[in-house]
């Protein structure tokens, strides 16, 4: 009989988990409209005619109807969500790899070193959210500002261009400045077990590097614990960069985020809840997908917490 | 045990003293200050204006006499934003506020999420346990900026007595409370579920069963004290978090909380209040963490070495 991996047995109990496999679809079909779909829409998300504001649904060919500077409400929710998920796929990245190298460090080398570095993580995570995201993004702005600057006087880049991506990328490394501390205590725990195990204590004892063993047989064997946790942050960071843009403090204008477009609708909600409607409906299931999807990977990689 | 609370309590001490630190550092870092914006005001203003919050002298010196002032005078500064009023009287006004709105939410929270969560253990599988499943999911896919404006329109809309927004009356409390514990009801309700299950598991409890004990006993007397503890690991933090407002639940219902100087003062750079906010979150949550330790030790006479 042919031997499984461990990722085929995981994929197998996977499709079985009805809920995690319709999850799989759903989020693969959202991606795949704001990313792909969106182009090919016969509206532009950013013309605006306000003769047509207020369109109902349906009305000519503006399927889910237009805002209100008469905008099609469809393309503005894929375009809102490219935004959306660039910046959570993206901000979930940068914490895997902060995460993985920071928490897979602390716990193999354990003693004092872990409990100082690990010390850190819950002084960091004592900072209240709001504050800390705001000051970093305001000061990564600075920064960025320069950058961009520079782009456009010294190397002539398109300065709309620039313009756009100098909301986004400080928004992306403030919500990951605050957003590893978690992954790194996940992986800090699940390292420290697998330093105890008999075959790195064979690695080590066959003469292996430190470094050899920390990321050759260490970080591997982390990979289903990373995985399933980033499965579950890519959810919390698109409704963070929601909540900073309902209040003012995420993606600006001409941008459009899923979080402005709720802002928009919440302050229509009487007369036009259609506009509240849709891009919550959106983004609910957005969220829902991929949490279902985090929590059928964990029955499915770690079937002794299933617990059934 | 009072030797690890002590240090606990030291650890805690140590930790916001640094976070306060370095945010004074991390607010000076940034550009401009409150008096440098869109106002146009005369240098002169300006000077006499930042060296009266003491902004003329070097960084380091500014941090000494903050400590100092704190720890001798228990005086948090002034915030600049609000023309010089004291930062102890914004936290000493607001936080009640957020307090009353933060129990209730706390309560409604668990009131809701407990019992989701233990139905669902016993019927796992079965379809209480997807719905109640489905429910804490909601909590947490339906961010308070959609539930709120929806509370606002489907039920104080038509109900008389509740006003849509402000905070006037008693009842005010309940609609942004119930905005803030619905997501605190979904997380109770997944960890309830999850702590029930592992003890349910377990051979004591088939014992009991086997004896012919009611269900209903087996729930209260045996299984809810263990099966209790991820959830109050859980409620500590969150206690902490919820207590000192939400600035998106406060801006839809109108509530005077905490909240909204989170994000006022770090965006006027109101560099006082800035650090006396963190400072005061830092202490509550690590009150919260401190008592979760203490209710753990109760719950599991293990720990209590």
């Amino acid at each position: 009989m042919k031997s499984r991996s461990l990722w085929s047995d995981a994929w197998i109990r996977l499709q079985k988990n009805k809920l995690a496999t319709g999850s799989l679809f759903l989020v693969g079909f959202i991606l795949f409209s704001c990313f792909l779909l969106r182009w090919v829409l016969p509206h532009d998300p950013n013309d605006a005619d306000i003769s047509m504001k207020y369109l109902p649904v349906g009305v000519d060919g503006h399927l889910l109807g237009t805002d209100q500077l008469g905008r099609d409400l469809l393309a503005r929710m894929l375009d809102g969500g490219q935004i959306s998920l660039l910046v959570a796929l993206l901000a979930t990245t940068l914490t895997v790899v902060v995460g993985v190298i920071y928490g897979s460090v602390a716990g193999y080398v354990g003693g004092r070193v872990q409990s100082v570095m690990m010390r850190v993580v819950d002084g960091l995570l004592a900072l209240p959210f709001l504050v800390i995201v705001i000051l970093m993004r305001e000061m990564i702005s600075g920064w960025i500002e320069v950058m961009g600057g520079f782009l456009v006087d010294q190397w002539g880049w398109n300065s709309d261009l620039v313009l756009r991506f100098s909301n986004i990328i400080p928004l992306i490394f403030a919500i990951a400045a605050f957003g590893w501390l978690t992954m790194g205590r996940i992986v800090c725990t699940q390292a420290a077990n697998l330093a105890k195990m008999e075959y790195v204590e064979a690695a080590r004892s066959l003469g292996l590097g430190y470094w050899v063993i920390l990321f050759r047989h260490i970080v591997p064997n982390l990979m289903g614990t990373v995985i399933i946790y980033a499965t579950l942050t890519i959810p919390s960071f698109i409704l963070y960069e929601a909540t900073l843009s309902f209040i003012g403090m995420g993606i600006e204008p001409p941008n459009a985020s899923w979080g402005m477009l709720i802002k928009d609708g919440a302050n229509l909600i009487e007369t036009q809840p259609a506009l509240l409607f849709f891009p919550a409906l959106l983004f609910s299931l957005t969220l829902f997908g991929f949490n279902f999807l985090g929590d059928g990977l964990r029955d499915a990689l770690d079937p002794k917490s299933a617990k059934d | 045990m009072y030797k690890a609370i002590l240090s606990r309590i030291l650890q805690t001490l140590i930790v916001v003293f640094t976070l306060v630190s370095v945010c004074f550092l991390i607010v000076h870092a940034l550009p401009g200050n409150p008096f440098t914006g869109e106002r146009a005001m005369d240098d002169v203003v300006i000077q006499r204006m930042e060296a009266s919050f003491g902004l003329d002298k070097p960084v380091l010196v500014q941090l000494g006499l903050y400590w100092k002032n704190l720890l001798l005078h228990g005086d948090m500064g002034a915030s600049m934003n609000f023309k010089g009023v004291p930062v102890s009287s914004i936290l000493g006004q607001s936080f009640p506020v957020s307090f009353q709105l933060g129990i209730v939410a706390m309560l409604m929270g668990c009131g809701i999420g407990m019992p989701l969560g233990i139905v669902a253990a016993l019927y796992r599988n079965k379809w209480p346990d997807y719905l109640s499943m489905v429910v804490a999911m909601m909590g947490i896919c339906l961010p308070s900026f959609v539930v709120g404006p929806l509370l606002q329109l489907y039920v104080a809309k038509p109900m008389p007595m509740l006003n849509i927004a402000g905070w006037m009356q008693a009842q005010d409390v309940l609609l942004p409370a119930l905005t803030l514990g619905f997501g605190v009801a979904a997380y109770v309700a997944r960890l309830m579920r999850g702590g029930m299950l592992e003890v349910l598991n377990q051979d004591y409890i088939r014992t009991a069963r086997a004896k012919g004990v009611k269900t209903l006993d087996i729930l209260l007397k045996h299984a809810l004290r263990p099966a209790i503890t991820p959830t109050v690991t859980f409620l500590g933090p969150a206690f902490a978090a919820v207590m000192t407002g939400s600035f998106v639940v406060e801006t839809i219902f109108g509530v005077p909380g905490m909240g909204q100087h989170f994000v006022d003062a770090v965006t006027a750079k109101d560099l006082f209040l800035i650090v006396g906010l963190v400072l005061f979150y830092g202490i509550l949550m690590g009150l919260a963490n401190l008592a979760v330790d203490i209710i753990l030790m109760f719950l599991n006479p293990r720990l209590r070495a």
